[in-house]
């Protein structure tokens, strides 16, 4: 036990400030009013579906929990089921035999709900395209808010992205600073 | 010269590269032979596929490759054009099964006396009797949407119960289905069922020239791009006939063991954590985080993506980024060294761990099980050390082993690997030969074969690659070791609690994206 906290007390915080929204990834005009935001805003519950990736976006997922992002501080944490999601990040293509499971797991999030889409796969369908198995970008199978481009995306833009999915114009103006 | 394979009773082919690697030709009618006395000599089953060589004016094509003492063995079998099928081969390499069913999905080859005819990367699709990887199936084809019927294998019986789970997971992890049995919360049996994440890769693969795909063979598992693109670019080298600039070599044997040690502190953050310790997760994903942004600035990729390339590497980090390179590794290396202590200090870990998940020596020697679980199962294979080639060679890789087969021993084997993975990157940093990064290469010819295999940090990534006329890409097949794995996570959880499945799959971590293609 003694090394255990001798090892967190000489590790400290490293933790480092957030990124800002960024409105060029939206592909959706914002759909929720200022009153949801402000409410998503200080907690967001996201649920994330691969629906068919290399696995490469997944190890940034996972990053953006680790301590140098520590995304838990923003209020925004992941759950097990899409009923209790306000946000789906999804990475992608979408493979046609996911197709099904993506579109259920949409359906089975409450509304409002917003979508965020992981990657250039995610994005256009990358490198895989659309084929005989692949419906290509998440688009084409769900609406999407935010687009996040990138092979895979870093754990920053992804948080990034999460954060432009939950703002407003209105909304970015008055809290900017306490995030 | 007497062949190494004498003894197998063929004639076999050296394939051009580095690699002691032979093709041979062999009768569907001798393939059950053969695979029997390669069975007796201990061989391994690598990979099996099957191709479409009907533009050619033959049939199909099975292919089995075996790994022997002396390297690997390619297997091509020619089948007929109107009933393509084989005598199977699972009952002497069980992890044969799946893969001939998947043969069967993609390119329609019938495997004989199986008693498994169900379907496994196929789900709605494409209906049953349309074959992907048929030369005239159109890859960008679509149908309607079938219903997909599968028959699980049900248990019976007072008290027994089923737990369906996936193919959405409740963490971040790559989709697909366990179908549990359990009385209690014990688990009398685990069904797997793969393929949610077949996107088609094999079949892209064909509408590429041979150096756009290096690309895509860096992501058919993102988490293992470089053993991928390696794979590839040693696979195409060798039918160019080209060897890379001593150089190029080193480089990528550092970015394979920078591989390794990220994937290697990923997981053990995770076991920790899966067994409520929080600290090792924080720790040890701090200190990956310090190695990926090291990654990103050295070699111009958090994850090294298209940093191999075919003919050599994309980029020189230079000598002063190598000295940066080994004294940060230092740094992390030391943290791991008290990592490992609180590890295995904890009580309340290592009761977790300990006799959770076993798979014994023997199961793992029967059913083929490979790479870092194989390694913590007595099975003492590792491709850097039984057939080094460059940057290798002279190194004199350690292999790491244990023979417990519990999730204590694959979580010994990470750290044991680690301070290997070390110990070469230093070795090779220290040392980088001058030269060249990388060569240019000619389009391949027509008709010419080559293989790539190489360690990855989950096991033995193999690619075969065929060119057909003028060149063009012919067929390209991918193996993850996570085929041979997977049938062994299924036995791995029997007699276990459910709670502990996250635990023991994490152990095992196995590519979703890298099986189903």
């Amino acid at each position: 036990m003694y090394r255990l906290l001798k090892q967190i007390a000489k590790t400290g915080i490293v933790t480092e400030p957030a990124p800002e929204a960024d409105e060029s990834l939206r592909l959706l005009a914002q759909r929720l009013q200022d009153a949801v935001l402000g409410h998503f805003g200080r907690s967001l519950a996201v649920r994330h579906v691969d629906a068919g990736s290399c696995n490469g976006c997944e190890l940034e997922i996972h990053a953006c929990n680790s301590p140098h992002y520590n995304l838990e501080r923003l209020g925004i944490r992941f759950v097990a089921s899409p009923r209790h999601a306000d946000l789906l990040l999804v990475t992608g293509p979408v493979s046609r035999h996911m197709e099904t499971a993506l579109r259920r797991t949409y359906e089975a999030t409450p509304e409002p709900k917003l979508v965020v889409a992981i990657g250039d796969c995610g994005c256009s369908g990358g490198i895989f395209g659309e084929s005989y198995a692949s419906r290509g970008a998440v688009s084409n199978v769900i609406p999407v808010d935010v687009a996040v481009p990138g092979c895979p995306p870093a754990p920053a833009a992804i948080i990034q992205g999460m954060l432009t999915a939950v703002s407003s114009t209105s909304a970015r103006r008055s809290s900017g600073a306490s995030r | 010269m007497t062949h190494p394979f004498a003894t197998l009773g063929i004639e076999a082919q050296r394939l051009p590269g580095a690699l002691p690697a032979w093709h041979a030709p062999v009768a569907p009618g001798a393939l059950r032979a053969l695979a029997e006395k390669a069975k007796a000599r201990q061989a391994r089953l690598v990979a099996l596929w099957a191709s479409d060589e009907t533009p050619r004016g033959a049939g199909y094509g099975l292919h089995v490759a075996l790994a022997l003492r002396e390297g690997l063995l390619w297997i091509g079998v020619p089948l007929e054009r109107e009933h393509p099928r084989y005598p199977g081969i699972a009952d002497l390499f069980p992890a044969a099964a799946r893969m001939q069913r998947a043969a069967y999905d993609l390119v329609g080859v019938h495997a004989q006396d199986s008693p498994d005819h169900r379907k496994w990367l196929r789900h709605a699709a494409w209906p049953g009797g349309q074959f992907p990887l048929r030369k005239d199936f159109d890859a960008g084809a679509r149908f309607e949407a079938s219903e997909d019927r599968y028959p699980f294998v049900r248990v019976e019986g007072e008290g027994v119960h089923e737990i369906p789970v996936g193919p959405v997971h409740a963490g971040t992890i790559e989709p697909g289905h366990f179908r549990f049995s359990i009385v209690g919360e014990k688990i009398l049996k685990l069904e797997e069922r793969l393929g949610y994440k077949h996107k088609g890769i094999e079949k892209r693969f064909e509408g590429m020239t041979a150096l756009d795909a290096a690309r895509l063979a860096g992501r058919v598992s993102g988490d293992s791009t470089v053993a991928y693109a390696w794979a590839y670019a040693m696979a195409l080298e060798a039918l160019l006939g080209v060897e890379v600039p001593p150089r190029a070599a080193a480089l990528r044997g550092v970015a394979l063991e920078l591989e390794r040690v990220a994937n290697h502190l990923g997981d053990l953050g995770y076991l920790g954590n899966d067994v409520g310790l929080s600290f090792g997760f924080f720790q040890f994903w701090r200190l990956k985080e310090d190695l990926l942004r090291l990654n990103c600035e050295l070699f111009g990729h958090r994850y090294l993506m298209d940093y191999v390339v075919p003919g050599g590497v994309a980029g020189d980090p230079g000598a002063a980024a190598c000295v940066r390179l080994i004294d940060a590794l230092a740094a992390i290396e030391r943290e791991i060294g008290e990592l490992r202590t609180i590890y295995d200090e904890h009580a309340g870990a290592q009761d977790r761990f300990i006799m959770t998940g076993q798979v014994t020596p023997e199961l793992a020697a029967a059913l083929d099980l490979t790479g870092l679980a194989g390694r913590a199962s007595g099975q003492e294979h590792d491709l850097r050390a039984a057939h080094p080639i460059a940057p290798y060679r002279g190194l004199e890789v350690r292999v790491s082993g244990h023979i417990r087969g519990d999730v204590a021993a694959r979580v010994s084997v990470r750290f044991e690997e680690l301070a290997e993975s070390f110990r070469l990157i230093r070795a090779l940093a220290d040392a980088l030969p001058p030269g060249e990064l990388r060569l240019a290469l000619e389009r391949p010819g027509a008709a010419r074969r080559g293989c790539g295999w190489v360690e990855g940090w989950r096991g033995e990534v193999f690619i075969a690659l065929e060119t057909g006329a003028e060149g063009a890409l012919h067929r390209v097949h991918v193996h993850d070791p996570s085929w041979q794995n997977w049938p062994l996570l299924e036995r791995a959880v029997l007699g276990n609690i459910v709670p502990d499945f996250p635990l023991i799959n994490k152990s095992f971590n196995l590519s979703y994206s890298g099986h189903d293609l």
